[in-house]
This record gives C-alpha cells, sequence and structure tokens, in this order.
C-alpha cells in the first residue's frame, strides 16, 4: 500500500488551505465556547478531541429553513484530521439537513469499511479523497474527528431551530 | 591529569556492545527479522514495549507444556514444580533489581504497581480513621496538610494515581516544575519537599526527553522531609543497571514488557516493613491466613498483594528475560545504547525544521547523559503524520503525548515522535531512520 494512497494531493492541500477554519464570534450567532451560555436557536457547537494524540476540533453548525447555512472550524491535528474538516466545511455548507445526514453516514461506512467500501464521488465529493484512510485503521479517528463534532453540532442546532 | 573530560555515560566500566554482538543478539529475536511496507523494519519503538528473545518465548511454551499449575496451593508434584519456579522467578528479578525477594511483589505492569502503592496508603487512611491497623500503619495515613510531590515530566501512570490518592486523603499534590527546555528545576526542588511532604514520587528515567533524574538529590531532600521515596523505574530498569537498594528508595516500579519479557506482568519493590505496614490493595483468595464471615487476616508481604491466581508464565518468561539481558551485561546494553542515543540526539539537531526535545547533543543534565532515546518536533508536520510517513519507510516510532500530556504542554507542544533503541538496535537502523526523518518535510510539502 502506498503511503499517496493515504495523503492524495487533495488532502495535503485542504491541511495546508483549512477551509473554514476560524470561529470568529462576528461570523456566528453565538459567543465560540464559553460554557453555561444559553442555546441560540438554529446554532450548534461541539469540541470533539482524539485523546491518543491530543488532536481537537470545535464545530460550529448553524441550521435555517432546514439546511446547513453555515459550517465553521477550529482546530489542532494531524493534515488529515485538518484537511477533513477543511472538505467538510465546503461540502455542508448549503447542503439540505437530509444531504448533510446521507453524506456524514456515507463517510462513516467508506471509512469503517477497510477499504471494503468504494467512494461513492456523487455523494461524497472531494470527500471521496479518504477512500484510503479506510485502511489506515489508526486514522479513521482523525478523519472522522470533524464529522462527528458536526454531526453532534447540527443536532443541536436542529433541536433548537 | 585528563584534559578533555570523558562524558559520564561513557565512563563505564564495561566497553559497549559492539556492532557484531547486536547482530548476533538479533537472531535471538524473531520479531525483528521481517520486512514491513516492503522494507527491512527497523523497531525503534521498544521504549512502549521491547521486542523478545526466543528464550523469552520458549520459557514460556517450556512452562505450559511441562509444569503447569496453580501456585502456593494444591499437593500434586506438578503445583510444587510451577511454585518453585514461580518463586525461582521472584528471585531471579529481585536480584536483577538488587533487592530480596520477599520485597518483590508480582503486579501486571508499572501503572497497577503505582496504583498499588497509592490506593493502599489511601486505605491505610481509612484504617486509621477506624482504628485498625497498626502503628506503622498508622504511620502511613495521610490527610489534609500532607503533601504528595511529583515532577511535571511525568508519565501519566506516575501522575493520576497520586492525583487520585490527593483527592481521597485531602492532601495537597505538589510538582517540581521544569524549565523551558525539559530540565528538571533542582533549585525549586528544595522549597516544594518540605516538612509537609508525605511521599515523592518521580521518574528515573523520563520516558520523553531520555534524561536520567537527580536520584541522589531527590532522594536526599525526601529523606530530610521524612517523605517515603517512589521512583518509577519502567525506563530505567530495562536500559541500565539497576541497584535499588543503593538508590535507597522506599518503592519502585517496573514493567516486563518494556525489558524483553510478555505483558501482563510487572513488578513493585517494598522496603520490607513497608510492605508489611501497608494494607493490601486487592483482595481475595491466596492472600490470607484465617478467614470468617466477619474478617480476614492477612499474610506477610509479597502474598499478602497478590490476591488471585497469579500471572505464572509471565513471572516465569520475566526471569528468562532478565537472565538474557544480565548475560548480556546491563553495564554494556547502557554503554550501547548511549551511544545510539547520542546518534539520534546529532542526527536530529543537525536537522532544518526539527526540534530535538530534552538535552541537545553530547549535553548532559543532572551529570548524566542521554539513553537510547531522542523525541522531536517536526515544524509543520503533525507527529501523527511523521509517524506515518516513517512507517512507510519500514521505521516503527511512537507519536503523540507519549502519556505526558502535562510536559508536552510545558514544551508548547500536543504530540512528538518519538525514536527508542534497545540492546537490538543497530547503528544503519539509527541511520535508516534519520534519513527517512531528512524527507519527511519535503513530502508534506512544507520544505
Ligand atoms: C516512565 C514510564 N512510567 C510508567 C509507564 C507505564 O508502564 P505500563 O504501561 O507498562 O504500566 C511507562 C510506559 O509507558 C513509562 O514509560
Amino acid at each position: 500500500m502506498s503511503l499517496d494512497s493515504l495523503y492524495q494531493q487533495l488532502i495535503l492541500e485542504h491541511a495546508k488551505a483549512r477551509h473554514g477554519s476560524g470561529l470568529d464570534a462576528s461570523t456566528g450567532s453565538v459567543a465560540p465556547g464559553s460554557a453555561g451560555e444559553l442555546p441560540v436557536p438554529g446554532v450548534g457547537q461541539s469540541h470533539q478531541l482524539n485523546p491518543v494524540c491530543g488532536d481537537e476540533v470545535t464545530v460550529r453548525v448553524e441550521v435555517s429553513d432546514g439546511a446547513i447555512r453555515s459550517l465553521r472550524w477550529e482546530g489542532q491535528g494531524c493534515s488529515i484530521s485538518m484537511a477533513s474538516a477543511s472538505v467538510l466545511h465546503g461540502l455542508a455548507e448549503g447542503a439540505g439537513l437530509g444531504e448533510f445526514d446521507e453524506l456524514v453516514a456515507a463517510f462513516r461506512d467508506m471509512l469503517r469499511s477497510r477499504g471494503a467500501v468504494q467512494a461513492d464521488p456523487e455523494v461524497l465529493g472531494d470527500a471521496a479523497a479518504f477512500e484510503g484512510v479506510s485502511r489506515y485503521a489508526a486514522r479513521v479517528k482523525c478523519a472522522m474527528l470533524a464529522w462527528v463534532a458536526a454531526e453532534d453540532a447540527a443536532r443541536q442546532a436542529r433541536a433548537e431551530d | 591529569m585528563a584534559l578533555v573530560k570523558t562524558p559520564s555515560t561513557l565512563q563505564h566500566a564495561q566497553p559497549a556492545l559492539d556492532d557484531a554482538e547486536v547482530e548476533r543478539i538479533r537472531n535471538d529475536f524473531p520479531a525483528l527479522a521481517q520486512e514491513v511496507n516492503g522494507h527491512p523494519l527497523v523497531y525503534l519503538d521498544s521504549g512502549a514495549t521491547s521486542q523478545k528473545p526466543r528464550s523469552v518465548l520458549e520459557s514460556e511454551q517450556e512452562f505450559y507444556e511441562q509444569r503447569n499449575a496453580a501456585v502456593h496451593r494444591g499437593a500434586h508434584e506438578l503445583a510444587v514444580r510451577a511454585t518453585e519456579a514461580f518463586e525461582d522467578a521472584r528471585a531471579a528479578v529481585a536480584a536483577f533489581v538488587g533487592v530480596d525477594p520477599d520485597e518483590l511483589v508480582w503486579t501486571s505492569n508499572a501503572t497497577e504497581a503505582v496504583n498499588l502503592v497509592a490506593q493502599s496508603l489511601a486505605t491505610a487512611t481509612v484504617w486509621a480513621e477506624r482504628g485498625r491497623g497498626g502503628a506503622e500503619t498508622r504511620r502511613l495515613a495521610l490527610g489534609p496538610g500532607d503533601e504528595i510531590v511529583v515532577t511535571e515530566l511525568e508519565h501519566h501512570a506516575n501522575l493520576i494515581p497520586w492525583q487520585e490518592l490527593a483527592f481521597r486523603t485531602g492532601a495537597t499534590l505538589r510538582w517540581i516544575p521544569v524549565d523551558d527546555a525539559g530540565r528538571l528545576r533542582l533549585e525549586d526542588a528544595a522549597s516544594v519537599i518540605g516538612p509537609r511532604t508525605r511521599v515523592v514520587a518521580f521518574a528515573h528515567t523520563s520516558n520523553v526527553l531520555g534524561t536520567v533524574a537527580p536520584v541522589g538529590e531527590l532522594v536526599a531532600l525526601a529523606r530530610r522531609a521524612g517523605a517515603l521515596v517512589v521512583l518509577d523505574a519502567c525506563q530505567s530498569a530495562p536500559h541500565l543497571a539497576l541497584d535499588l537498594r543503593a538508590l535507597d528508595v522506599d518503592f519502585a516500579v517496573f514493567s516486563g514488557h518494556k525489558m524483553l519479557a510478555p505483558t501482563g506482568i510487572g513488578a513493585l519493590y517494598g522496603r520490607r516493613e513497608l510492605l508489611d505496614a501497608l494494607p493490601p490493595f486487592l483482595v481475595g483468595g491466596s492472600m490470607i491466613t484465617t478467614v470468617t464471615m466477619e474478617r480476614a487476616e492477612y499474610l506477610p508481604a509479597p502474598q499478602r498483594f497478590e490476591a488471585g491466581t497469579q500471572r505464572i508464565s509471565q513471572a516465569i518468561a520475566f526471569a528468562a528475560a532478565v537472565d538474557y539481558l544480565a548475560h548480556t551485561g546491563m553495564d554494556r546494553i547502557h554503554a550501547r545504547e548511549a551511544q545510539l542515543g547520542e546518534r539520534l540526539a546529532e542526527g536530529i539537531a543537525g536537522m532544518d525544521g526539527v526540534r530535538l526535545l530534552g538535552p541537545g547533543p553530547g549535553e548532559e543534565w543532572h551529570g548524566k547523559g542521554r539513553i537510547g532515546l531522542a523525541a522531536f518536533d517536526v515544524d509543520g508536520v503533525h507527529a501523527h503524520d511523521v509517524g506515518q510517513y516513517l512507517d512507510s519507510r519500514g521505521v516503527a516510532v511512537r507519536v503523540g503525548h507519549h502519556c505526558a500530556q502535562p510536559l508536552h504542554r510545558r514544551l508548547g507542544l500536543t504530540a512528538s515522535t518519538r525514536a527508542s533503541a534497545y540492546l537490538y538496535t543497530t547503528t544503519e537502523e539509527v541511520d535508516v531512520f534519520l534519513d527517512a526523518l531528512a524527507d519527511v518535510r519535503a513530502y508534506f510539502g512544507v520544505a
């Protein structure tokens, strides 16, 4: 198995570009992070940590009219975890909630398949580049980190929408 | 008079193992002779766990084929053979670290051994409150106003049990800080360790920095304060000649799997009178004298701390492991690994965009050189990615915080990459690793 199947060019580019990174308070309707704040309708935020390596990401999602209006994130970690957050930003913003759920489910299925499930670019778009990660069991968590956070944030946002 | 000062790490009575001997040693380790990702395996993760020589694997197999029985019970022949082998193993491992057999308690690993001490001290506190146990046991009780001292560079195994002990007893946890480079601030130790200090627990050798602690100085401070000393010898017992009695510590812990033995076996050394005063950790079968429906009387150490059916084959294999090490010669292993550590440090420190953690090449901290271990940070490339790249070249290293989050935080990092050698590591392997490391930044497009 070649390393390049894991570190596809697209992944390395996203890891550097970090699209959607930065939780500037002005871009959201809620101040980042602080515990105990009142929930804001349509907004959810989730922090996820990979205890193995200390990678962490915070994702904030705003939902309105049944769609993800904004998905922004902040974090630090390896190229796989940062690239997957960057790709997710591009795919999720503007997606309907049903579409978003389908996207996350397809990504998870592919990653957990140990290489058995081929990526469907129709559903996954740029996230198909993570297909190679599924063969590296230790890295699946890295790729899922932001997505788990986004799923959790979206759930909160929906509950309060 | 010598004009050039020889680093103390190189002043070993015995010469270092040479390349030819290391080649012979490698033949004893089946796991080393394999390819990984199309390259010969370069195993530089012995700090996490060591590979095992055939003699260790065979001793375990031989036990199951010839002597398998539960120990310390049963009158039949196999039980006698098993018990003898089990107790001989204790004597062998005890002798390897310079203590008496009845001062050595088997545990699962070093982590369990630290927990044994910390939780038994918590139990001593409860016993004292409820009027149970003799004067020696009551003296071990902790309470508000008492202090437990660790260092900022500890492995979580030698930190969290003390946090919990402090919580349970109302004692305060304090620590000796490290400076920006990670060096223990001995000048602060004298104020941190004081009359309220009851326990001083520290690593003999850092699993991140590869440094050897100033044991003498810390023990002297602890003695002045009347505190117990707990030594985490997890990274020293495998790599240097250890004489726990000479170090004058009260307790010491180490894990078999880091020193050629199987997983599942470790040891606690405890000064005899302390072990006998300490309440048991786990209770149940095999550690009692008389039991009624209301209460039980406990055996003296070490059986008092060995409840339940023991890790017999692992203990026997542990003895085979220390035989292998002693036969090779710990001073020679230490000297060899000091050379490899130096080569690692030099190669890593000389690379653009790579930060070596711990002492620089040729540097000594507290009068001691680096052991055969080096952790580092690659600028612009996360440790996980560094490790993945090295793995693609056949090189196995450890990535992450190495169970030392506070130290990493103090060094301004969340994770690092660590290469660690052992008696079977060749000079070429270190060079293969360094060559691969030199390509990492280019691969990830940051150089
Ligand atoms: C310094 C140090 N202390 C304690 C431990 C814990 O050892 P174990 O996981 O075998 O209990 C380790 C091993 O990682 C270590 O390096």
